[in-house]
């Protein structure tokens, strides 16, 4: 480095720190309330009512909290298959594909069986939304085992695809031969939807969720597959060393994340929706890659986040509604929060100290840091 | 059919990709992958589209363009560089952020007409039959897109400097040894992947279609991404792609105009799986891939003393 | 915009017939919307609507919004959430807010509800919607008299019924004035991308249309034809301004009339359900001034819109033909309402097949 400033300079930690672990997404969480209250006060708008309608005020009624649930519960199924994915340093951004290809795989048998409504209605279609998930993600999984070809873009390709395969089946096809040449499908029968199963609104996909959480909890922290997967995420010589094989490793979370996107798109529109629209979701699936890292990848973290989430894209709606804020405030809200979030990571494996740069200081030949290379 | 005036549509369908994904190329070929280049597009558009309706000056606009796009980049910078921060979630957020922003931004400036950039039109060699209009009669925007494809490819293969950029892309822990600034080197290769970003959504929103609405980048972000890897990172090769790229999404309105019954959906679709298929195409030549891929790509650097 | 300003005119008298009945407390007046207030097309035309709801009635009314709602079970919280906050009367503006309105109407009977282009109602919710074709067929004749090379073309952007209607109307218009005439078609899939929709716009240009109308909502294409030195039609708003040189008029949707005479029956206590179907006649939509036609085309177009306000023309009257050459409409005949709401095949004389 050469001239005189100020610039920071990061000194890694010897073990990552535990109380940062925690502390991290607390001050990121702290400091994105700072900087909302800043950008509400510039904008003409109280603060204090504009933080209260955002985080408080969704809380303080039943039927509010129902609407979060069922908001919160496809993020965070999504969430919890992407972190098999982010764990082993594969990057699925597609989940938003995987989960159209769930809903229509599943809507197969309420579009083309109307009036087929018996027991074993419901977990087939569960189940074939799944394996619709699965199968999508299978696609850019292969393609990277068996080409090389970069994950990223082809499961963000997948995305484009299948909402328009979706839009032209529901147009087209598989519109409802009574609905006037609108384009929905045929309204789902109850047997054919997940019961609600407390209050108003909250369905069975709730109780998935508490599932998915435990089931990855275990998985993750406590079984060979979890292990090979952080092993060959964060050293992958040290794993292929230890005879763990990578490309069976990226096959198997790109299939977690899409099994679990399928069964959140197919709890859509078994759930809430009801039927099969030309739009499953208006962005599950990109949610859930915010949440996984708010989360930081672990099951609790990311049902926390995904409920953290989900308050504010009902805040936002409310923000509008009482305050005449704009759509676009609660967009910004997210993004700067998954900033600090990651701002804030460093703190967890690094201390950072501001140090003075004086005259030119050429770095000493030296050997690379085993944690700088990942 | 008008072939003139389709070949022009294709050229300028693909000038806002090219610009974009010439600036993520050198972006990656420092060893930063950037995701958020649909947001900083959205800036550059808002901010350019806002300066040329303030101040009434286009040109002045193309200027703040380049300026949004870079100060955008420069917090992913910060980011990813100073800060080591994951770049696959920090360019996701990036695009979050700055699409939010840009719309609210732009809340005071929808539903305005803009003011277009003029065409250049060279005298004489504008009016040659044939190819007069496509090679002398474009917007100035279309020409700075072929010289910039010129002098990336020139910086890049030709200069010293380019040669620091690669070693870095290709070796941070060599080239830090060597004694050249990692991060600095890649702070600059971000800042001017947001610069070009910048100026490819002030081509929207001042010369495509002179107007500012939310979401107008629709998706060309991550297009510009594709096109990067689809060049196997070769700034001749990302030319060609958008070429191709532009001339699928403006044949298959062509192709519908002349009454193909071919679901309009797939056909929308073209351009996405012509990616992936162009994609594995590559991937599965090693020595077209692997001679060029910056063998750093997104991971993070931090010099320890 | 003379128009207009009729129209702002009956809406102040009937705001101010309802001044005096009410009392203190204000009704409030709710919209969902399914893109951004001001999206320059479809959103921003209802809230203009609003806004001329709070001009009229003032103080008698409360007026908010909640906007880019997707459609699905966000709409279906958003309308409870305007329900449950005493919202007395709710607008809900998008085809794809149907069922969700139906849903929360039922678990609030006391709450008013109007949908916006759809089919369904029910005691407390009421469908309104508007016979945009009238303006197509408008649109058509002018087409068939101004282009030179006999062909238009039409950016559209989903194939439902009110889409098709729209063509269908259009093609009639221009038919009736040039019966060769023939139509391009092409689909973009969006309502709303300016750049595609400029695209569009440019690819038919160059295959030899000299005329453009659109089903999307952006100015884009008219721009494209102003660049081009050809000319369009202007589409949910006067688009006059973007394309001063290119606009020969448009389809201004107004439904601020409407919205100020459904907020009143609720102040004075007359809303009852119904299915509204509007037309020019009734000040739901309107046509921008005739610019860049010469005097005699102006004089038709005029007196077009004479007879169909009058109810003396009806665009789709027979003798109408589908694409197989089958007649739909018998000399005379009128379609009636439920054939053009569910409308799913062409008239004669177009060349592209509806995708399925």
């Amino acid at each position: 480095m050469t001239g005189a400033a100020m610039r920071i300079e990061l000194i890694r930690r010897p073990h990552q720190s535990t109380t940062m672990a925690i502390a991290s997404p607390l001050l990121a969480i702290a400091l994105t309330l700072i900087t909302g209250a800043i950008m509400f006060a510039l904008s003409g708008v109280n603060p204090g009512a504009a933080l209260y309608v955002y985080f408080i005020e969704p809380l303080t009624a039943w039927w509010s909290v129902e609407e979060l649930l069922t908001k919160a519960a496809p993020i965070i199924l999504i969430a919890i298959g992407l972190a098999f994915c982010y764990r082993s340093n594969t990057w699925n951004i597609g989940a938003e594909g995987q989960l159209v290809a769930g809903a229509i795989a599943g809507s197969a048998i309420p579009i083309l069986l109307p009036d087929w409504n018996g027991p074993l209605v419901l977990p087939l279609m569960l189940l074939m939304g799944i394996a619709g998930g699965m199968a999508y993600a299978a696609i850019p999984a292969l393609l990277k085992v068996r080409f090389g070809t970069n994950e990223i873009l082809t499961s963000l390709m997948l995305v484009y695809s299948a909402q328009l395969f979706v839009d032209w089946l529901a147009r087209g096809p598989w519109r409802n031969p009574e609905g006037l040449n609108f384009p929905d499908s045929r309204p789902f029968s109850d047997g054919q939807l997940l019961p609600v199963i407390f209050g108003d609104d909250i369905r069975l996909h709730i109780v998935f969720v508490l599932i998915a959480v435990v089931v990855a909890w275990f998985v993750l922290g406590r079984t060979i597959t979890g292990f090979q997967i952080a092993v060959l995420g964060q050293a992958p010589r040290a794993g292929a060393f230890a005879g763990f094989s990578r490309n069976r490793m990226i096959v198997v979370a790109f299939l977690i994340a899409g099994g679990m996107a399928g069964l959140a798109g197919i709890s859509e529109v078994a759930g809430p929706t009801e039927m099969l629209r030309t739009t499953v979701s208006p962005g599950y699936g990109f949610t859930a890659i915010i949440v996984a890292f708010l989360g930081r990848l672990q099951p609790v973290g990311m049902l926390l986040a995904g409920l953290l989430l989900a308050l504010t894209f009902l805040g936002g709606e409310g923000a509008q509604f009482a305050l005449g804020l704009s759509d676009q405030t609660t967009q910004v809200f997210q993004g700067m929060l998954l900033f600090y979030v990651l701002a804030c990571d460093t703190l967890i494996f690094y201390t950072p100290r501001i140090v003075r740069t004086g005259t030119a200081s050429g770095p000493t030949p030296r050997t690379p840091a085993p944690g700088a290379e990942t | 059919m008008n072939l003139e005036g389709a070949i022009l549509t294709i050229i300028t369908a693909a000038t806002p990709l090219l610009i974009a994904a010439l600036g993520e190329l050198v972006s990656e070929r420092s060893g930063v992958l950037n995701l958020g280049v649909e947001g900083m597009m959205a800036m550059g558009a808002v901010v350019g589209f806002a300066t040329a309706h303030l101040t009434g000056e286009p040109a002045l606009g193309v200027f703040a363009s380049i300026l949004a796009g870079t100060a955008t980049a420069a917090l992913f910078g910060f980011l990813t560089l100073v800060l080591v921060a994951n770049q696959v979630a920090s360019g996701l957020a990036l695009t979050l952020f700055g699409l939010g922003l840009a719309a609210l931004i732009g809340d005071a400036f929808v539903s305005l007409p803009g003011q277009g950039l003029p065409e250049i039109n060279i005298p004489i060699l504008s009016e040659l039959p044939a190819i007069g209009r496509i090679v002398f009669g474009q917007d100035a925007l279309v020409y700075v897109g072929i010289l910039l494809t010129f002098g990336v490819w020139w910086f890049l293969f030709r200069t010293r400097a380019g040669l620091i950029l690669r070693s870095v892309g290709d070796n941070h822990a060599s080239a830090h040894a060597l004694g050249y600034p990692v991060i600095r080197v890649r702070f600059m290769a971000v800042l001017f992947g947001g610069a070009c970003a910048g100026l490819a959504g002030g081509y929207l929103s001042l010369v495509y279609t002179p107007q500012w609405t939310q979401n107008m980048t629709a998706g060309r972000g991550w297009i510009a991404l594709a096109l990067v890897v689809f060049a196997t990172w070769l700034p001749w090769r990302v030319a060609a792609g958008a070429l191709l790229f532009g001339a699928v999404s403006i044949l298959q309105l062509h192709a519908q105009a002349f009454g193909v019954g071919v679901p309009s959906q797939f056909l929308s679709m073209l351009p996405y799986v012509t990616t992936i298929l162009v994609l594995v195409l590559i991937s599965r030549s090693s020595t077209l891939l692997r001679a060029n891929t910056p063998a750093c790509l997104a991971q993070p650097f931090v010099p320890d003393r | 915009m003379r128009k207009i300003v009729a129209t702002v005119g009956t809406a102040m008298a009937l705001a101010l017939a309802a001044g005096a009945a009410q009392a203190d407390d204000p009704l409030k007046a709710c919209f969902v919307y399914v893109g951004p207030h001001n999206d320059g097309g479809w959103s921003e035309g209802h809230d203009t609507g609003r806004k001329l709801v709070d001009e009229m009635l003032g103080d008698l009314v409360e007026t908010s919004y909640i906007e880019n709602v997707p459609e699905g079970p966000d709409a279906e919280r958003a309308i409870e959430r305007q329900a449950r906050s005493g919202c007395g009367i709710i607008f809900t503006t998008s085809f794809g807010f149907m069922d969700p309105t139906l849903k929360v109407a039922e678990d609030f009977p006391d709450v008013k509800f109007e949908h916006a282009t759809g089919y369904k109602t029910a005691p407390n919710v009421t469908s309104y919607n508007a016979r945009f074709y009238e303006g197509r067929y408008i649109i058509g004749q002018i087409a068939g008299r101004m282009s030179d090379a006999g062909v238009a073309g039409y950016i559209v952007s989903f194939p439902i019924p009110e889409v098709i209607m729209g063509i269908n109307s259009f093609m009639l218009g221009a038919q009736s004035v040039n019966p060769d005439f023939k139509l391009k078609i092409v689909w973009v899939n969006t309502w709303f991308d300016p750049g595609k929709e400029g695209d569009a716009a440019k690819a038919l240009f160059d295959q030899g249309v000299d005329i453009i109308t659109q089903h999307t909502d952006s100015p884009a294409p008219l721009q494209i034809a102003q660049e081009r030195g050809l000319h369009g039609f202007g589409q949910a708003h006067d688009m006059y301004e973007f394309a001063p040189k290119a606009q020969y008029t448009a389809i201004v949707d107004t439904w601020g009339e409407y919205y100020v005479k459904r907020v009143n029956a609720v102040l004075d206590g007359t809303w009852e359900s119904q299915a509204t179907f509007d037309g020019i006649v009734d000040g739901i939509m309107a046509m921008a001034d005739y610019t860049n036609l010469p005097d005699e085309v102006v004089a038709m177009a005029e007196a077009t819109e004479a007879s169909i306000v009058s109810g003396e023309f009806h665009p789709f009257t027979g003798p109408i033909y589908n694409q197989a050459g089958e007649m739909v409409a018998a000399e005379g005949e009128v379609l009636d309402d439920g054939a053009l709401l569910g409308m799913n095949w062409y008239v004669q004389g177009i060349d592209d097949a509806i995708p399925q």
